[in-house]
């Protein structure tokens, strides 16, 4: 995120409200052990080689989207642990545990947001499974990423957020003056 | 006691239905919807004694679900538990104001939907 003296919100910020949230939804949901490593921030959203991704909108003053990726044996140990049933191989279910669980960490770092941002609305998650891909976000502000271990499977959790120009746009050609 | 669960997840669904047995209630039929407009449509047929019902979902979400219920006289008194992500004041003040009888935040533990349960029955 390219600071800015005016930002209401800083990358710790952001980065801490996802370690909050993710640590929460494993431990209550799950009942699952997850270890939180360095967050870190880029243009490209830290990606796996082959992996599942679960991507959702945030859309208000403020505008961007969150994800969580991590690769199959990850989704697979975190599915069995939700479902309390026993899964091998990425499949409808997994991508559904994956898809849930994603929208109870980004809809509770929303809620944080929202404290320092205003209201935001959150989009139903969209899950794509598949190798060699890498997320990348419109505009000039960074992902804040966050890794996390269980075991030898990791996860990263990621936010990327901007000021909304579309909307103030709006909102100033609704109330007079349009835009320069 | 027979109950409908809306989420458009089928593994919250799942969730909440285990939940449901490890309270102290007496389950008889649980019916499940993926969205408001399914939950509607199941309620035509199906007579319910709770409902547990996300917010977030497509079609038609919960809140617009709930108003419709409420203003339901078929249906107006059948309880509806919000169980969603949403965590803001504003979201919980709208959904009692609709007529929720309870509102548990996402993630939860199956004792939360036991103490709500107890608190209605």
């Amino acid at each position: 995120m390219q600071a800015c003296t005016m930002d209401p919100i800083t990358e710790p910020e952001i980065a801490a409200a996802i370690r909050a949230a993710t640590l929460e939804v494993f431990s209550t949901m799950l009942g699952m052990e997850i270890v939180a490593g360095e967050s870190q921030s880029g243009k490209t959203a830290a990606s796996f080689e082959s992996g599942v991704v679960a991507l959702l909108g945030l859309a208000g003053d403020w505008a961007g989207s969150g994800n969580v990726s991590c690769e199959p044996p990850f989704a697979c140990k975190l599915a069995s642990q939700l479902l309390r049933a026993e899964y091998e191989a990425v499949n409808e279910d997994v991508l559904d545990a994956v898809s849930e669980v994603s929208n109870m960490i980004i809809g509770n770092v929303k809620n944080f947001l929202e404290t320092k941002l205003g209201p935001m609305g959150l989009s139903t998650p969209t899950v794509i499974y598949g190798r060699n891909f890498e997320t990348r976000s419109a505009g000039n502000r960074d992902w804040v990423s966050v890794p996390f271990t269980s075991g030898s499977d990791g996860m990263n959790v990621q936010i990327s957020i901007a000021p909304n120009r579309g909307r103030r746009r709006l909102t100033r050609a609704v109330h007079g003056g349009l835009p320069s | 006691m027979d109950v409908l669960i809306v989420d458009d997840s089928a593994a919250i669904r799942k969730i909440l239905h285990r939940a449901l047995k490890q309270a102290n209630v007496t389950l008889g039929e649980v019916y499940e919807a993926g969205d408001g407009f399914e939950a509607l449509a199941s309620l035509k047929k199906n007579k319910v004694d709770l409902i547990l019902s996300d917010i977030n979902m497509p079609n038609m979400d919960g809140l617009e679900m709930l108003g419709r219920i409420k203003s339901d006289l078929a249906l107006k008194d059948v309880p509806v538990i919000m169980v969603s992500t949403e965590g803001s004041q504003t979201k919980v003040i709208e959904a009692v104001q609709l007529g929720a009888a309870g509102y548990v935040r996402k993630p939860f533990t199956p004792d939360q939907i036991k103490d709500k349960l107890a608190g209605l029955f």
